[in-house]
């Protein structure tokens, strides 16, 4: 009894000094550098745009209409495909890769996922370039295909939706066999042999125990490609020469070319709500404790 | 001849250049609970594993209802596993882990739900269908674990320590339980664990391995009484082992010199003079006196005596160190500590091992 009274008496300072001192500090950061522009992002996709590119604090819902404009339905669905895609080679191609490594032994498979993050750690921009003298009319991939006899005339492989994909993949597939790599890992092997011991077969083991307790890492990896490669602008640009738009383009030129700052805001808030409904989604399939495990 | 429900012929298994399983030869019979007890390492997990098709055997035959199964997947094998840390899934409730065997194999929904019944009847689990495995004690998933192995209705059941990860209470209690369903199910139970009191308890037969090797294949019965080496000797109960060279033989009594000093006699058959001889005398039959008895010379000093609730242990050692193992229902208040003992036994209590090694 004692003790509530006291706890009462103490002033609001004194009993939240540790999770000031402790939570306060992170808590500020994230209130000045992520909060308040995202406020500020929010506000002003809710503005008009001034004859100088500047923003004008009108209330208007013009920005969002103009989203629903068929010229930006179409590349906010393109983008939307392209990361669909992207997101589902990753899986295809990382599941296997990490469920190979997560099989060997542990100071193996720390080799093997430097292997797989060293392209992460190269200067993208070079990497990106070099795709582009690798995919050139009369680069070696060309060459190559039209010295077999393969093609009768050099393919355009550069500046296509083919390539983008390609620069997407090299960029995310570090990010896809990490989380899943993790999930497998922890994988008890011990419930594989009880699945085929019951009587399951490889693939209806795979099915019924190995997919449904993985998950979590399957969505990490949803999620860890889906999102940067919805907005990924770079890679589009370098590699898309121009050609293929994706809306990390669009909100770039928005900012920083056509200078409609209200209409950038309002795609880049599009694309955040895309983003929360794809974490929205993972909540439901995977418990809080694994989304620490992947992060 | 009765029926072999399992055999092994001539197996071995090597991993990498380790030996765990050399030229076994072991028959397992319709219906018999064999429990494969040894030492962690000596491969009966091991021939378990190959047994359900985990693992392969390097070379050899193995047979399950006279068939051959080496190149069988362990899904294609009617034998099934109850694993030492149960493996449930842990995403299935416990009705879905029960019905796993039976919903792979796409049976009827209806007779599933029949079958599942039967089986939480037969475990004693009404009411737990619903529960995740994690919501569960570990006695509790035992037996979900062993009603997921049995509902397939295998003519084998294979139990990898399965009560290892329980306390000693409520062990006992399962091992009670198991022996008393394998009874009614008249399924084949093969059983590996390292505990020989659990062995004991629940076994038909026994094997007892050592370094990749059967060392005896006998009921418990047989084993304690008469150990074919001293390693069972010392691995089945407490015993107290007198190594000797047999001097003379007259009709079923041996005499013989101990290598370290000294003289015994006991019943033994298949000796001859010269032999060497290894004499096993299990504590609670060993016989101590304060004065030499004749056709003994084996002398002891008093080291402690500890009341452990059931019984008294003393403990003496002999000249060369070797520690001898008494054990009494009633205090002995003439033995005090330093005191000097002669031992000997009654003929018929020790039991003659020869080490064929």
């Amino acid at each position: 009894m004692e003790d509530t009274i006291k706890t009462k008496r103490m002033s609001w300072g004194r009993r939240n000094a540790p999770a000031i001192a402790t939570a306060g500090p992170v808590s500020f950061w994230m209130i000045v550098f992520v909060l308040l522009p995202m406020i500020y992002v929010v506000v002003i996709s809710f503005m008009s745009r001034n004859v100088y590119g500047g923003i004008d604090f009108t209330f208007t819902l013009a920005n969002y209409k103009e989203m629903m404009e068929p010229l930006y339905l179409k590349v906010i669905w393109k983008s939307f495909k392209l990361a669909v895609l992207t997101t589902v080679i990753c899986l295809l191609l990382g599941y296997p890769l990490a469920y190979y490594i997560a099989g060997k032994p542990s100071a193996t498979a720390a080799k093997l996922i430097m292997l797989v993050m060293i392209p992460y750690w190269t200067n993208s921009l070079v990497r990106l370039y070099s795709y582009n003298l690798l995919g050139a009319t009369n680069g070696p991939i060309n060459n190559f295909l039209l010295k077999i006899g393969a093609i009768e005339a050099p393919l355009d492989l550069l500046y296509s939706d083919g390539i983008v994909i390609v620069g997407l993949l090299t960029a995310m597939l570090p990010f896809s066999v990490l989380p899943l790599y993790t999930s497998i890992e922890k994988l008890d092997k011990s419930l594989l042999e009880a699945s085929k011991d019951l009587g399951a077969n490889a693939f209806t083991t795979f099915r019924k125990v190995t997919i449904p307790l993985t998950m979590p890492g399957i969505v990490g990896c949803i999620l860890l490609v889906f999102i940067p490669s919805l907005g990924m602008y770079y890679v589009p640009e370098a590699l898309g020469g121009g050609k293929v738009m994706l809306i990390g383009s669009l909100i770039r030129n928005q900012f920083l070319v056509t200078k409609n700052w209200p209409f950038g805001a309002s795609l880049a808030i599009l694309m955040i709500l895309m983003t929360l409904i794809m974490m929205w989604i993972y909540t439901r399939v995977a418990s809080l404790d694994d989304l620490e495990e992947v992060f | 001849m009765a029926e072999h429900i399992v055999q092994l012929e001539k197996v071995n298994k090597y991993f990498g250049d380790n030996h765990v399983i050399q030229d076994l030869y072991l028959n397992i019979e319709q219906g018999e609970f064999l429990t494969l007890l040894g030492p962690s390492g000596c491969g009966k997990t091991t021939i378990l594993r190959m047994i359900a098709g985990f693992e392969e055997a390097t070379n050899g035959m193995i047979k399950v209802e006279g068939e051959r199964v080496e190149d069988k997947e362990p899904f294609e094998r009617n034998v099934n596993t109850v694993f030492q840390s149960y493996a449930l899934f842990p995403h299935m409730t416990v009705y879905d882990n029960i019905a796993y065997g039976l919903t792979v194999a796409k049976v009827p929904k209806d007779e599933i739900k029949e079958r599942v019944k039967e089986m939480l009847e037969l475990v004693q689990l009404m009411g737990f269908e619903g529960r995740k495995p994690d919501m569960m004690s570990g006695g509790q998933k035992q037996r979900v674990a062993i009603a997921r192995a049995l509902i397939n209705r295998p003519k084998v059941l294979l139990l990898d320590e399965p009560l290892g990860a329980l306390d000693l209470q409520l062990r006992k209690q399962m091992q009670i339980e198991l022996k008393r369903l394998q009874q009614k199910l008249n399924i084949t139970f093969v059983y590996v664990t390292h505990d020989q009191e659990e062995a004991m308890t629940m076994s038909d037969r026994i094997a007892v391995l050592q370094k990749g090797v059967i060392e005896q294949l006998d009921t418990p019965d047989e084993i304690y009484k008469h150990p074919a080496s001293k390693f069972v000797a010392n691995f089945i109960g407490e015993s107290n082992l007198f190594d000797g060279v047999v001097e003379s033989v007259d009709g079923n009594t041996v005499c013989a010199k101990l290598v370290d000093g000294g003289r015994m006699k006991l019943d033994a058959e298949g000796f001859s003079a010269g032999d060497a001889i290894t004499a096993c005398v299990r504590p609670e039959v060993m016989g101590y006196s304060l004065e030499p008895v004749e056709g003994f010379d084996i002398k002891a000093t008093v080291k402690n005596v500890i009341f452990i609730g059931s019984q008294y242990k003393m403990y003496a050692f002999l000249d060369n160190g070797q520690e001898i193992k008494i054990n009494r229902t009633k205090q002995d208040s003439n033995v005090r500590e330093g005191d000097t003992i002669w031992l000997h036994w009654e003929n018929d209590d020790a039991y003659g091992i020869k080490e064929s090694v």
